[in-house]
This record gives structure tokens, sequence and C-alpha cells, in this order.
């Protein structure tokens, strides 16, 4: 009747649905059943004529009654602390066994880093039947780590680590959302899990990372950075605006700042404002875009710059 | 009717003295409540035009009618209005500037001066709000660190705001306390206290607690900036959960200090409109006290996720869960003082009646969210915003609503048009829960709370409680379009037309300006309707 919860895919989902469903009824049980009450004392004893009736009862305690409805209350709450708790505890404490995935989140994306250093980025991918243990960190602000599927919420914070845990009993695709507020894009700020066989699982793991072996030409290289560190959530290749600039067409123009000042958009100042981007602000635009310093590789800033360009020649093309 | 006229020819608080300096600089605690009430639903409006912007922005997904930053913005400012300029000062402010003395027959509050002072604080702290809500504040009505440090001057004046405000209330805290403790005629021993000044005095209690926890707060958040000391930020070596904390400190009795005066009105008026006894008096008074005491130690549920330790966290479960005895306790009174009643449907009625039902929901989805199992899924999701918007519009403002109808001809000696507040308040009935019961489920299905844009299978039910928030505003513009018409242009009304025995009827309505022509003589509680009498 009220079965409104997602798909429970982790271990102990179905648990909590379990107890979620006991509130529920319980909840809907005492709504209904107390108006219920009040609205029948509220016809039956409804005052019929317009003058004011004073022989009503002088009822003003009832030792009995009072003591009841203090102690069912407490029954019922002690006994729904107790599910809750013996659950929570299940999710609480991750198996010895389990895998271990670092998670770090970034204004507005996620960054994975399986055991054998390889990285994955908006995109965790994780065995089957397998208990997973993620410790977790932020690079700038408040995050929530939050899969509904898995009925999985911990927050991820600067500075510290903290640690969730599940174990996914069917192969799919879901979703992993940011459930701390987090600033401009923290509606965007969304990752798959992909969860796998253990045969692909290894597969996975023993794949290259984009353009590290098998070396991509750079604007490839570039096109998939573009993507995968959430650069497209504010930059449109198509020239609509989402909250930066479009990248179409853009190389090679001339942007006026904030202060007046012209500048050039070159090799220079794309680099500049993926690494300090609150150094040159376009007029017009928001100070929002997060630092990229310390997180792209020569090569890769590299493959971005040639993917902008090549936006700029495909605008051409499409003009003439 | 001729008799009413004339009876409102005479002076009172109200004619006898005219001019815009008169109200600003009165010490009256009447005109003082009034004041109050006029300059928080002035910002009650502004707070609601922009929670109907929030609500047309998200009737799609995608963009609709403002970009990511401006949404965000517009929630942080409907939230920082609507709490901190709105319902935080609220009941105690306003009724219960205007009612305590006249309840405690008193000729004012002991302190007035002070409570003038509190009033001008509540004005300055609005202003410096207003002024950090131009300064691009988007941090959510929360200020979370370290998100609200990139933007640390906003977040230090909405802070400052926070503290101005927080002193306003906390020196109203102080002021009641005394009065209710030195003040009481003659013969107003505790045990006759009217409930309604019982949730006062309980609320008055947590004002002067937990209120200075902001001011601490804002000191950490100033020498943080000043001095470069890491106090929250952590790349200074300060920590985000501290500023949690002493947040949630400070912010969860605050739900309490909003609702208890709620729960007080209820119990005012239950018994004038059944013409029973209050049921269970005492054990209302210990559940007031009880809520309160309870309502200091239970802020850590909202940091179940944010990094406690487990051990905190089974222990704040437990605390929360116990809220629940206390207040179902008040729900059952409530209802049992109906039994064999003769029970009148006028509109402060109906508002008490639809308090019970809509604090029961509130109260019960609040289990699911004091369950550790259940939180887990629910943290920062919409089920959270329905769950609060069912204490604080549900519980808090339709408490305040039934109140305003009750109290009205005693405040202004008309009456408002009946019919018209029943059918205005059916209209808020009903677009209240179709605004928020919708939000229930997304919060069931996943949908996390503050999100610009949200996947498209969310769109029907965001669609549903969009048109309802309409509803509901067209709700409250209909009810404080008919009240704001009878204070002026309203019909004369007796000064008891419901017939109360409480002692604030026992005066002129509107009193005159000390209150009663000579202090009244106590010499039994004021709930004796019925048989005996």
């Amino acid at each position: 009747m009220f079965d409104f919860m997602p798909e429970a895919v982790s271990t102990w989902a179905n648990k909590v649905d379990w107890i979620n469903s006991l509130i529920t009824y319980i909840a809907t049980f005492c709504t209904v059943a107390i108006t219920a009450v009040m609205l029948f004392f509220a016809v039956r004893f409804r005052r019929r004529s317009s003058l004011v009736a004073e022989e009503t009862p002088q009822l003003t305690h009832s030792t009995l009654l009072e003591t009841l409805w203090t102690a069912i209350p407490t029954v019922i709450i002690i006994f729904v602390f107790y599910f809750g708790l013996v659950t929570y505890q299940e999710m609480r404490n991750p198996p010895p066994n389990a895998l271990e995935i670092n998670v770090d989140a970034y204004k507005w994306r996620w960054e994975f880093t399986y055991p054998n250093t390889k990285k994955s980025h908006n995109e965790l991918i994780v065995p089957v039947n397998k208990p997973i243990r993620l410790i977790m960190t932020s690079r700038d602000v408040l995050h929530s780590f939050f899969v509904p599927v898995m009925r999985v919420k911990e927050d991820v914070r600067p500075g510290a680590y903290s640690v969730a845990w599940f174990e996914a009993t069917k192969v799919g695709e879901y979703r992993i959302l940011c459930a701390e507020y987090c600033g401009t894009n923290h509606s965007y700020m969304q990752a798959k899990l992909k969860v796998v066989s253990e045969n692909s699982f290894q597969d996975f793991l023993a794949r290259s990372e984009v353009g590290e072996v098998v070396a991509l030409p750079p604007s490839e290289l570039g096109k998939e950075l573009f993507n995968q560190r959430a650069c497209a959530q504010c930059h449109s290749t198509d020239g609509r605006t989402i909250i930066g600039p479009s990248m179409l067409g853009l190389f090679g123009k001339t942007e006026t700042l904030d202060s007046g000042e012209q500048v050039a958009v070159d090799e220079e100042y794309l680099r500049e404002s993926i690494l300090e981007p609150g150094k040159r602000i376009v007029k017009g635009y928001l100070n929002a875009m997060p630092s990229y310093s310390g997180q792209l590789s020569e090569e890769e800033i590299r493959g971005l710059i040639a993917y902008i360009k090549e936006l700029r020649n495909d605008g051409q093309e499409a003009n003439k | 009717m001729s008799e009413a006229e004339t009876a409102n020819d005479k002076l009172n608080y109200l004619n006898c003295e005219k001019g815009f300096l008169s109200w600003l600089m009165s010490i009256d605690h009447k005109r003082i409540g009034l004041m109050y009430m006029a300059s928080m639903f002035l910002f009650f409006v502004v707070g609601g035009i922009f929670a109907l912007a929030v609500r047309t922005e998200l009737f799609s997904h995608g963009e609709t009618i403002v970009n990511a930053q401006a949404y965000n913005i517009l929630f942080t400012l409907h939230g920082v209005i609507m709490i901190f300029l709105f319902i935080v000062p609220g009941i105690p402010a306003t009724l219960g500037n205007f009612l305590l003395p006249l309840m405690i027959g008193a000729k004012d509050v002991v302190f007035p001066k002070l409570n003038r002072f509190s009033y001008w604080l509540y004005l300055l702290g609005a202003m410096v709000a207003f002024f950090a809500l131009f300064m691009k504040l988007d941090t959510g009505w929360t200020f979370y660190a370290p998100y609200s440090l990139e933007n640390s001057r906003a977040v230090i004046t909405a802070t400052s705001a926070a503290f101005i405000l927080g002193f306003s209330s906390i020196l109203t805290g102080l002021n009641f306390l005394v009065t209710i403790h030195k003040m009481r005629a003659p013969g107003m021993q505790w045990g006759r206290l009217p409930l309604f000044v019982w949730t006062l005095y309980a609320t008055a209690i947590l004002q002067v607690a937990a209120t200075p926890i902001i001011g601490i707060t804002l000191l950490l958040l100033i020498l943080e900036n000043a001095l470069n000391i890491g106090v929250f930020d952590p790349s200074k070596g300060g920590d985000p959960l501290l500023f949690e904390h002493l947040f949630w400190f400070y912010s969860h009795p605050v739900v309490y200090i909003i609702i208890l005066p709620a729960m007080g009105i209820v119990s005012e008026i239950v018994p004038v409109f059944s013409r029973k006894p209050i049921f269970g008096y005492k054990a209302l008074v210990y559940a007031s006290v009880g809520i309160a005491g309870i309502s200091l130690l239970v802020w850590g549920h909202h940091l179940f996720v944010a990094g406690m330790s487990n051990f905190a966290r089974y222990l704040f479960s437990f605390l929360t869960f116990l809220v629940a005895i206390p207040t179902a306790v008040k729900v059952f009174n409530w209802v049992a003082t109906m039994y064999k009643g003769s029970i009148s449907w006028d509109s402060p009625m109906l508002y008490a009646m639809s308090f019970v039902f809509l604090f029961l929901i509130a109260g019960t989805t609040g289990i699911h969210l004091a369950t550790l199992a259940t939180n887990a899924h629910y943290h920062d999701t919409y089920f959270v915003v329905a769950h609060f918007h069912y204490t604080l519009q549900g519980g808090a403002v339709v408490g305040l609503l039934a109140g305003m109808h009750f109290w009205f001809p005693k405040m202004f000696g008309r009456m408002f048009n009946e019919s018209f507040a029943k059918f205005s308040w059916l209209v808020l009935f009903i677009g209240f829960n179709g605004t928020f019961l919708p939000q229930f489920v997304l919060g069931m299905q996943g949908m996390p709370r503050r999100y610009f844009d949200y996947p498209p299978e969310f769109e029907g039910l965001h669609r549903i409680s969009t048109i309802f928030s309409f509803v509901n505003g067209l709700g409250y513009a209909m009810v404080l379009g008919n009240l704001l018409y009878a204070a002026f242009k309203g019909k004369f009304a007796t000064s008891n037309p419901y017939l109360s025995k409480s002692l604030e009827w026992q005066t002129d309505s509107p009193p005159i300006k000390d209150n009663f022509a000579e202090i009244p003589r106590v010499t039994d509680w004021t709930y004796s309707y019925g048989a005996t009498q």
C-alpha cells in the first residue's frame, strides 16, 4: 500500500524496507484512528443549538487512561527503536573481507580509486555479491554519498574519512546522488553505479585507463575527459549557456572581463581557466567553477585544449 | 449591537494614542504584539513568494524559470526568512506578547521597555538579514561550513542577523520568565496557570538556554575569518562537523520554541469550544516542560549521516524517540477533552482540530526519521522537507492562525467574516496537504532536497506539489485578507463572543491601556466549564 521505496539491491535493503513499512503502518494507524475518534466526537457531540450548553460532564483526568496512553506509546517506540538499531548495526559494520574502494568527492563529480590504483570517474564499478567498503573523503566542501537502491547514505567531508559499505545482490546500473547541498551544481553531482559480474570486474580492473597506454589523439582524449570530469555539466558544446560559457566557437574569440579588460581565448587563457578558474571571469558569468589544479596531467590539459580548439573548427565549418 | 458599538467607542489601547511614533515608541505589550504580528506577516508574504518561485521552477525537470544559482538563492531566502524572521519569533512574540499579561492578570510584562527593545532588535536583525540576502547567499538556511565559508562575508552577515534576532528572542524569553514568576494576579497559582502560559514558560526556558549558542558560533566564524584560526575550515585545520553541532544545538530547540506555543493555543481553544474542562491538565504541563527538556538533548539526530560515532548515533536516536511520549500524551488529552462536550465548529476550532491531524502526520513521520535504519535512506530527501513543513506550517502556522481567529475579537474588538474564514480554512487545508503529501512519496523514492533539477520520473509528483502550492498560497491570501479587512472594517464584536472563562476575556475587548481597571483576584482555574457551574 505504501510501497514507494525504490528497488532493493543491497543485502539489507529489504530489512530496511520491512522496518519502514512497519513504521508507516503504525504511523498511519495512529493518525487515522486518533483523527477518526476526534471527528466522531466532533460530530457526535456537536453543539445542536446556538445556546451554549453548560451541562457537559466534569471530566478532568483519569489516572488509568492517562497511564495507559503514556505506557502504550512507550512500548511501541522502544520496540521500533530496537528493530531500527539491530539493522543499523549491520549497516554500520562492514565485514572484514570487504573490497575497499576510495571515493573522492569534488564539486561536482565523483572519483573512485580501486585497490590496484586504477581510477574511474563518475562511474563506480563493483562486483555483485561481494561486500564493498567505501573510504570516502571530499576535496572541497561537504557532500553526501547516496545510493537509493542500496538504502545507503553517508556524508563525505574534507579533511576526514567516512565509511559506507554495501553488498549488491543484483547486476545492473543504478544511481549515485549527492545528498548534501554543495553549491551551484549540487543536483547534477550524479554518478552511475555499475554492478557487474566478478569476471567483468576483473576485466575492468585489468583494462588501462583512458589515454594511458593506448595513446588517444589529444582531441579525443580531451573529449573523453570533457564528459568524464563533468565539464559538460556547465559547458555545452552546442552554443547553449548552462552555467559557464559554451565551448562552441569559443577558441579565438575575444571576451570582455568584469573589469572591462579584454582577453583573447587562446591556449594560455584556457589553461589558466582550467587551473585557476576564478582569476579572470568573463562578464556575465559566475565565479562558480572549481579548480582542476593537480587533478589533470599536462597531457590531459593539452587534450582538453585540443578538443575545445576543434569545437571552433566545427563551428566554422558549419558556418561555411 | 448598539451596546457593542458604544463599547468600542470607549478608550482602549488602540485608540488611546495616535500616530506612527505612538506605536514605535509604545511600551504597551499589546501594541508590541501587534507590531510583531504585522512585521512578521510582511516577511511571511515575501518568504511565501520565494517558496512559490521555488515550486514553479520545480514544475518541470530541467531549467524552468531560473538557473541553478538563482534557484539556490531562492530556497535559501525562503528558508532564512521563514525561519529567522517569521516562525522563530512566531507565537511568543505575537500572541504571547499580547496575551501573557492579560492571562495572568497583570498590567504589562515585568520589563516593558526591555520588551520594546526586543522589538527594535527584531527590526534591526531583520534589516541585517535583508542586507545578507542581497549578498548572493546560496548556502541554504543551515549555512554549513566549509561551503558557506567561500562566501564568508554573506555568512557572517547572516549569522549576525541570526544573533541579533536571537538576542531579541533571549530578552523576550527572560522577560516572560520573570513576568510569569513575579506578575501573576493574586490567586493565580501555578496550578491555575493557563496552559498557553505554561507553554510560553517552557519556550522561554529554551530561548534563554539555547539561543546563546548562535552567538558563540558567530564569534568563532569571525575569529576564523579575521585571525585565520582554524575552527570550521578543514583547510585551516578546523572541523566542519563542529559547525553542524553548534548550529543544531541552537536550531533543534528552536523547533520546540516554534511548536510548543502552538500546542498551548490548542489547549486553550479545545476546552472553550467543547465547553469542557481541559482533560489531564497536569499531564499537559509535564508534557510541555518534558518536551522542552528533551529537546535540548536531541540535536544529534540532524547529524545521523554526518560522521558521528556509532554510539552517538544510537544514543541520539533513543533520545529522539523519547519526544514521542509527551507529544502523544498531549494529543490524547486534546481528543479526550472533546468527549461528551458541546462542540462548536467555529473557525478557531476547525484550525485546532486540523492542527491535531496535521501534527499527527508530522509526529509519526518523525519516527521514520528517528529510526536509524530508515534515516539513512530519508536523510536530506524530500521526506524531511515534507516532515518539517508538517511541523512548522501544519503545526506552528496553523496553531498561530487558530489563535489569531480565536483572539481576534479580543485584539480588535471586531469580528471577521466567519463563513469566509471557514471556506479559506478549507482551501488552506487542501492546498497544504496537496503540496506536502506528494513530497513524502518523493522522499521515499529517493529524491534529495535542494535539487534544482531532478530525473524525469519524479516530474509527476513535483507537478502535483507545485499546483497545490498555489492553492496553499491562495488559502493564505484569503485568510490574511479576511483578517486584515476585519481589523479595520469588521463588525463590532461583543467583548467575549466565545464565552471563554479565561482571564484575558474578563476585561474590555479591545482591552484598555492597562488591561484591567483593577487587578483581578483569581479564585478558580481557567477551565471551569461544565456541569458544576
